[in-house]
Formats: structure tokens, C-alpha cells, sequence
């Protein structure tokens, strides 16, 4: 009897070894072929992704790591190269005097499967996405077309919209106001088209690889382990396909950033930097000894947010007390380390019509925080600082939480008053600051297309779902809807900046630092680098062994 | 033994209710929204969001469905990762997890058995003093310590394995260890504890008065029985490792369910976080079951409560 036990135990070992071994046999890499490729020209590349991408649809995609997928698979009307726009879908663009009518030829191109790329498939794509129904999370990056923000808010309908097929190769899009940040605006993941017949025969084509995920893109998605590791390999039917060198690009989803790092040391990879994966706070000093490490400017301010209703922030000259009080320099040098550019205004210098701005107010500038305490506690009817009481909030994360006691340290020991500093999980910190239940919080801002509005157009009223301060200025307002109309450039740059300026006297925000993408690369990689929102286009890289 | 078994059965399905209920009113407590994101968008598209996933509906209702997701065990399309249902996330990382896991406590069993008899023969020698020493380094050493250190060293160092990934075998070791380091520990303190109260029983010391050798008394008498105390801990042992460590899987990269069950909470998905609730305490409270079957398989002597015979 016992004997038999036993035996009925070791099967039962027995059985889960195999079990186990069977497991891996379906994601086993084919060595054979790899090794073969691994000789002379291997065009393939190793990269990492943070993580899964939540979404590979270019009409429900939110998130920078589906964006990164996107952007390679896909293509829209207008392309970015060296931070460029340039058509890419589109021969030509033809734009009408008003800046109204904006008239796209389609050059021949194909999708993966074969198909023509036609302007039923944009229209189609986005339309998708401005449908209610279909609860698109971005689709307000299309409001500049007519009618659109009507339609996705119920309001309005699908045939008051400004987008016509002419043909099958042109298409004919009226915007609601002169919008000359549009053609940036078709370089975007939601305005990439979407192959018609394929999405509307099957619900969830974007949920796999494989037949179902149709893409026009310079590359096509040929596996995608969820959870481990995306599969992209050159699309034979791209318009541009001589152009694109790559052959292969293998991700890997890797949470853990120290694991990032010691992948790229020992060599499994070959890019390390945002969207790719990013480079640790622990390793940045050490690249930068190497000598590898590449600083690029990026579209991205990094601001701590005040709540223009708290008890002491209400008032505009505490506000510019604190925002003064703070040693960004410092801060840069000291903890981000990433050669950062300190904030002194809400538009960063990447952006174009930017690139000269000196901010409005001084760094570290002690003795002028100090005589705007001075006044708003005589506002307040306060005489020591030690009664004001600031609460930083934060969401749970190191580096928040380094930047946010280097910034506590200004506070307390150049304006003598009490702060505290409170961090919650993510989800928590989003409610608080919707709720404005904080003093001050900290809060990024990356854009999502090259142009100064996408930084202010979020203070435009209080309603504002991103504006999180309750602060709100009708001449900012109208000095806003005066450049949406206003068709000169150079006008309305000008026009940006008085509303800029205008915010930077009333400080509903203190910005601190404008980012930087910092990456690394092995030597053999050529052309890549993100630009200034951040992409990289593996189109134009190179691998040269 | 049958009537046993049913009667556990209840009591597993209570108690699943109780998880059940629990988790829904957590969440229902918890402040976020699974569509919270730094850009805000209109309110009209949350709506429309909410209805899609019946979140606006009154909780009662919507606790009225979630029971019926539970019972027919569908729990319906992820929140966050779009057109990708609960049961999909499950079923795709879950074996990848139980690989691992199996692999784990082959590891974690072998390992600190050996460890334990070892320490329980050299009682107070040099042998006990080494194993009871890597023992307690083993369980005292935080898992993700330990497998930064493999990773650095026999990883990237000395090149013997993969960084992290998942593409075979080779993959696993690592991870596999690193996990398993602190179960052995435990397992060879419970052994050698329990090894060293039956070798001074009678029935060893006949047998080796018999003239029976050390290691053939070892193998067919003391560990039998000493094993008891192990075989308790491997219940919540096999619901532990099968099911994923969130931090071994962040570590090496490996696409397993042990992720789902934190960060669907981070991201407040939740028909992730109900779908792997109801897994993991399904397959906890199984764990336990079989345990106390097996007890009586391993030692008579134990009878089942509510077992006729």
C-alpha cells in the first residue's frame, strides 16, 4: 500500500516535469536561424519596452509604450524625421488661404496585406475614434477638425464632420479654426488610418498579431507574446521599403529598470532610453564617465501645480514666493542629473518660436521670494512665515520624492515657513488633484505635438479637466482664442507669449525643469535618437556591424 | 473519505464567497478610477466608458453581476489592456507562472530536505552548523536581493546565464532559484527539527540496532515520518510559487500572472483584479485540501474528521 503511494507520488512529480518542460517549447527561439542571421549584415535590433502596451489600436491608444509600437507599424498623412514634419501617407498637402481647408493626395501605397492605402481608410480611422460609442480616451486631439467635438460629445453629427473623400486618393479635411500645428497633428498615433474591411469584420483585430493586424506602416507586427515581448519585421508592401534598413526588431517587455541597465551592459540589447525602456538614476552618472550617454531635448515641463483656492496659495504672492524659492540648478545638478533645463516659463525651448526664451523670472532668487512673502503675508494678515503651512503632494516614487524634499529644503530654510510633504499612490494622487484637495503637487506635461499651445491651452478656463489649479484669467482665455485664430505665425507666437506671460505673473504653476531624453547606444547603431516628443522612428535606423 | 471531501467542498465555497464579497467592496471603497490618467478627457467619454463596463450601474447591481461573472467564470474584457478578456490574461500567464512555481518547489524541496537530513545526522558538527547556516541565510534574505545578486554575477558577470526573458530553460534557472532559496531554508529548519525528534525515538533505534545502515534508516523510517511537518507547509507553498511572485517576475522579465495580480490593483482594472482573486483563492484553497488529503496518504494514522471506516 505504501509503496504504491510513493509510486503514485513520483508519477505526479514525473507528470509536472513535463508539464513544466512543455511550457517553453512555444515561445523557444529558433536557434538555428538566429545564428545564421547573426553573421555578416545582420540587420536586427534588441530593444525594451516598460511594458505591455495597453492598447494597439491607433484609435484607443493613451500611452507612450502603444505609441512607440504604433508609430513603426503605422503611418499616417505626415511623418516626423529629425523633428521634421514631411508627408509620409500623403504626396502632397494642399493647404487653402484661411488655413481651413486642408486637401491631402495620397501617394500609392499599400498595406500589409496588400491592399491600396485609401482615404476611406483615414476616414474611417477617424471617425472610429471621434464615434461615442467607442469611448476613445484621446479623441479630443481631433477637435481642430470641423464638427469633431461636437460629434464625440453627442452633440453634434458623423455628417457635420469636416472630413471628405473626395477619392480614393484625395482627401479633403476642413478644420474648425487655422490650425498650423495640423500637419503635426496627422504625424499622430490617433489620426493613423485603419484598414477598413479587416477592423469591421472582426471586433478585436488589434488584440493579436497576425493576419488580423493590418498595418501600412515601414514595419509589420509579426508576434506579440503578451506580457513578454513584441516581434517587428520589415514590411515588403511599404511605400518607402528601400529606405528602411532594419530587417527585425525584437522587444522585450521589462519592467525592472536595473534589469534594463544590466541588459544593455551585457549586450542583449542594444538601445536603452525613453520610449525604449529608461535609463536609471543610478546609471546616468556612470554612462555619462563612459562617455555614451546622448542628451536630447525634449517637448516636456516638470511643474509642481498650485491649488489657487488652498488656504495660503490663494494668494498670488505666496505663490511667487515659492515658485522664486526654489534652487533648480541645484536640483539638476544635484539629484536628476540628466543635464536638464531649469524652468523659468511654461513653454520649454524645444518647441519652435521657443528656442530664445529666457523665462520670466530669475532661479534660486532668494531676496525676491522673500519680499513676495512679505507682501502676501501682509495680504493675509500673517507676521511670522512659520503659521504658513504648504503641503507638497506627490505620487509614491523616488525621484518625485527626491525633487520634492530638495524643494522642501528651499522652502523651509530660505522662507522660514512649515512643509510637508504627502505622497499617495497614483490612483489616489489623480483624485486629489481633480478634487483640489492639495496645497501644491507635483505634475508633468509631455506635448503631444511640437507647439506652445499644447502647454497652455490647459489653463484656459478652470473647468479644464487638465487644468488641476482652479485658476483661471479671462484675458489669458481670450489672448488664446485670439492665436487660434490668427493665421501669421510669428503673430501668433507672439500672442502665446503674452498669455504666457500672463500665467507666469499670477503662477497657477511653478514650472521647475524642462526634460531631456537621455539614452544610450551601442556603437554599431546608427540614427537613433528621439526627438523632441520623444519618438523614435526605427525607419531611419541603421545597424552596422 | 468521500463525505470528508464534500463537506471541505462547502466550506471552500463559503469561503470563496466571503473573498469574493470582500474584494468587490474593497474596491468598491478604493478612491481612482480605471480610466484616470494624467490628460483628462470629457466627461460625456467617461460616461460612455462607464457604461460600456456597467460601472455606472447602482453596486448592487453591479455586485448582482460580478456574481454571475464569478459563477459562470467569465469575467469580461480587460480595462486597461483594450480587447483582452480576464480570461485570456489567466489562461496565457498563469502556465508560464506554474512553470516556474513547479520549478520552484522542486528546487525548494529537494534543496531543503537534503539540507535538513544533513543537519539532523551531523547533529551539532560542522555539517549542521554549514546547513543550518545557509538555511537561515536562505530565509532571511529577501528573494529580490538574492536574484539581483545571481543577475549581476552569474548573469552578466560570468555570462552563464540569460539577463531575464522567458525563451526556455535556460531562463527559468535563475528566476526558479531565486525563489525557491527561502522556501529550502524553511523546509530543511522543519526537516532537521523534526528529523532529530524522531531519531531519538524507538522504533530508529531498533532499526539501527538491527543493523540497519545510517542512510537506509534515514530513507526508510525517520524521513517518512519526519516529513509531516514539510508536506503541511507545502499547501500554501504550491498556491505561492504557482501563482507568481510579483517581484522574481519583475526582476527577470518573465510574463507571468504574479504581475497581473499587483498591478491590476495599481491600475484599478477591475475585472483583472476580480478574475485573479478568484483564481488564486480557488486554487489556495485546493492547495490546502489536497494537503489534508495527502496527510492521511502519508501517515495512517491521521483520520480524516467525518471519514468512515
Amino acid at each position: 500500500m505504501k509503496k504504491k503511494n510513493f509510486l503514485l507520488l513520483t508519477l505526479l512529480l514525473a507528470l509536472s516535469v513535463v508539464l513544466a518542460a512543455c511550457n517553453f517549447g512555444g515561445e523557444e527561439e529558433d536557434k538555428s536561424a538566429s545564428k545564421e542571421k547573426d553573421g555578416e549584415g545582420s540587420k536586427e535590433i534588441n530593444l525594451v519596452i516598460a511594458s505591455e502596451p495597453p492598447s494597439l489600436h491607433p484609435g484607443l491608444a493613451t500611452d507612450s509604450t502603444s505609441g512607440v509600437i504604433l508609430q513603426n507599424v503605422f503611418e499616417g498623412l505626415t511623418t516626423r524625421k529629425d523633428g521634421e514634419i514631411q508627408n509620409a501617407a500623403a504626396e502632397d498637402v494642399k493647404i487653402s488661404d484661411d488655413q481651413l481647408t486642408y486637401t491631402f493626395t495620397l501617394r500609392d501605397s499599400k498595406w500589409s496585406n496588400g491592399d491600396a492605402v485609401t482615404a476611406s481608410d483615414f476616414e474611417y480611422a477617424w471617425k472610429w475614434a471621434l464615434n461615442p460609442a467607442n469611448a476613445s480616451e484621446y479623441a479630443s486631439i481631433l477637435y481642430p477638425i470641423k464638427g469633431a467635438q461636437a460629434y464625440n460629445l453627442g452633440e453634434g453629427s458623423e455628417e457635420d464632420l469636416g472630413i471628405k473623400v473626395v477619392d480614393e486618393k484625395t482627401l479633403e479635411v476642413t478644420l474648425e479654426n487655422p490650425t498650423p500645428y495640423f500637419l503635426e497633428l496627422t504625424a499622430f498615433k490617433t489620426y493613423f488610418p485603419i484598414h477598413k474591411a479587416t477592423a469591421e469584420a472582426n471586433d478585436t483585430w488589434y488584440a493579436e498579431a497576425g493576419e488580423t493586424y493590418v498595418t501600412n506602416g515601414p514595419f509589420k507586427l509579426t508576434d506579440w507574446q503578451h506580457g513578454g515581448s513584441v516581434t517587428l519585421e520589415k514590411s515588403e508592401n511599404y511605400w518607402d521599403a528601400k529606405n528602411v534598413a532594419l530587417n527585425k526588431v525584437n522587444i522585450s517587455m521589462v519592467e525592472s529598470e536595473t534589469t534594463t541597465v544590466t541588459m544593455f551592459d551585457a549586450g542583449e540589447i542594444d538601445f536603452l532610453g525613453a520610449p525604449f525602456g529608461t535609463v536609471a538614476l543610478d546609471a546616468i552618472d556612470r554612462y555619462n564617465e563612459e562617455g555614451i550617454l546622448n542628451i536630447e531635448p525634449y517637448s516636456a515641463i516638470y511643474w509642481y501645480k498650485f491649488n489657487t483656492t488652498g488656504e495660503f496659495t490663494s494668494n498670488v504672492n505666496i505663490r511667487k514666493a515659492l515658485t522664486l524659492a526654489v534652487d533648480r540648478q541645484g536640483l539638476i545638478e544635484n539629484i536628476t542629473k540628466g543635464e536638464q533645463t531649469p524652468a523659468l516659463g511654461m513653454v520649454p525651448n524645444a518647441v519652435e518660436g521657443f528656442e530664445d526664451a529666457t523665462g520670466y523670472f530669475e532661479d534660486n532668487d532668494i531676496e525676491g521670494a522673500k519680499a513676495a512673502l512679505e507682501a502676501g503675508m501682509k495680504e493675509l494678515g500673517i507676521s511670522d512665515p512659520s503659521e504658513i503651512e504648504i503641503g507638497i503632494s506627490i505620487n509614491t516614487s523616488e525621484a518625485h520624492s527626491a525633487i520634492a524634499q530638495h524643494i522642501q529644503e528651499s522652502w523651509v530654510k530660505n522662507l522660514g515657513i512649515n512643509v510637508t510633504i504627502d505622497n499617495s499612490e497614483w490612483q489616489v494622487f489623480l483624485d486629489k488633484l481633480t478634487a483640489l484637495d492639495f496645497d501644491t503637487a507635483r505634475m508633468g506635461w509631455i506635448a503631444d505635438y511640437n507647439d506652445a499651445y499644447s502647454f497652455l491651452e490647459q489653463f484656459d478656463s478652470a473647468e479644464n479637466g487638465n487644468n488641476d489649479t482652479g485658476w483661471e484669467n479671462a484675458e489669458y482665455a481670450s489672448l488664446l482664442q485670439q492665436s487660434a485664430k490668427e493665421t501669421d505665425p510669428a503673430k501668433r507666437i507672439e500672442l502665446l507669449k503674452q498669455a504666457e506671460k500672463i500665467a507666469m505673473t499670477e503662477f497657477p504653476v511653478a514650472p521647475i525643469y524642462y526634460y531631456t531624453n537621455l539614452s544610450v547606444k551601442k556603437d554599431y547603431v546608427e540614427n537613433m535618437a528621439p526627438d523632441q516628443l520623444g519618438n523614435v522612428y526605427l525607419k531611419y535606423v541603421d545597424i552596422k556591424k | 473519505m468521500l463525505k470528508y471531501i464534500f463537506k471541505r467542498l462547502v466550506y471552500i465555497l463559503i469561503a470563496l464567497y466571503i473573498i469574493v464579497t470582500a474584494t468587490f467592496f474593497l474596491i468598491q471603497l478604493a478612491p481612482g478610477s480605471p480610466f484616470a490618467s494624467e490628460r483628462d478627457f470629457p466627461p460625456q467619454i467617461e460616461a460612455q466608458l462607464n457604461a460600456k463596463y456597467g460601472l455606472d450601474n447602482p453596486w448592487y447591481v453591479q455586485y448582482k453581476d460580478y456574481l454571475i461573472d464569478t459563477v459562470t467564470f467569465d469575467f469580461g474584457e480587460s480595462m486597461k489592456y483594450k480587447g483582452r478578456s480576464t480570461n485570456d490574461i489567466i489562461a496565457e500567464s498563469f502556465p508560464i507562472s506554474l512553470t516556474l512555481g513547479i520549478e520552484a518547489m522542486l528546487i525548494s524541496v529537494g534543496l531543503g530536505i537534503l539540507l535538513g537530513v544533513i543537519a539532523a545526522l551531523y547533529h551539532n558538527r560542522f555539517p549542521d552548523y554549514l546547513s543550518s547556516t545557509i538555511a537561515v541565510l536562505g530565509i532571511s534574505v529577501p528573494s529580490f536581493i538574492l536574484a539581483g545578486l545571481m543577475q549581476y554575477f552569474l548573469a552578466f558577470k560570468l555570462d552563464l546565464f540569460p539577463v531575464s526573458g522567458w525563451k526556455g530553460f535556460s531562463y527559468s534557472i535563475l528566476p526558479a532559484t531565486a525563489i525557491a532559496i527561502t522556501h529550502a531554508g524553511f523546509i530543511a529548519k522543519l526537516t532537521r527539527s523534526s528529523m532529530l525528534e524522531q531519531s531519538s525515538s524507538d522504533y530508529v533505534k531498533m532499526a539501527r540496532a538491527k543493523g540497519l545502515g545510517k542512510w537506509t534508516t534515514v530513507f526508510k523510517h525517520t524521513l517518512r515520518n519526519a516529513l509531516l511537518p514539510v508536506v503541511t507547509y507545502l499547501g500554501p507553498l504550491t498556491a505561492g510559487v504557482v501563482t507568481g511572485s510579483f517581484i522574481i517576475e519583475q526582476i527577470f522579465a518573465i510574463p507571468g500572472l504574479g504581475k497581473h495580480f499587483v498591478t491590476s490593483i495599481t491600475n484599478r482594472d477591475y475585472t483583472v483584479i476580480m478574475g485573479t482573486t478568484v483564481f488564486y483563492s480557488i486554487i489556495l484553497l485546493f492547495a490546502v485540501l489536497i494537503v489534508d488529503i495527502l496527510y492521511s496518504v502519508i501517515d495512517p494514522r491521521i483520520k480524516l474528521k467525518g471519514a468512515k471506516k
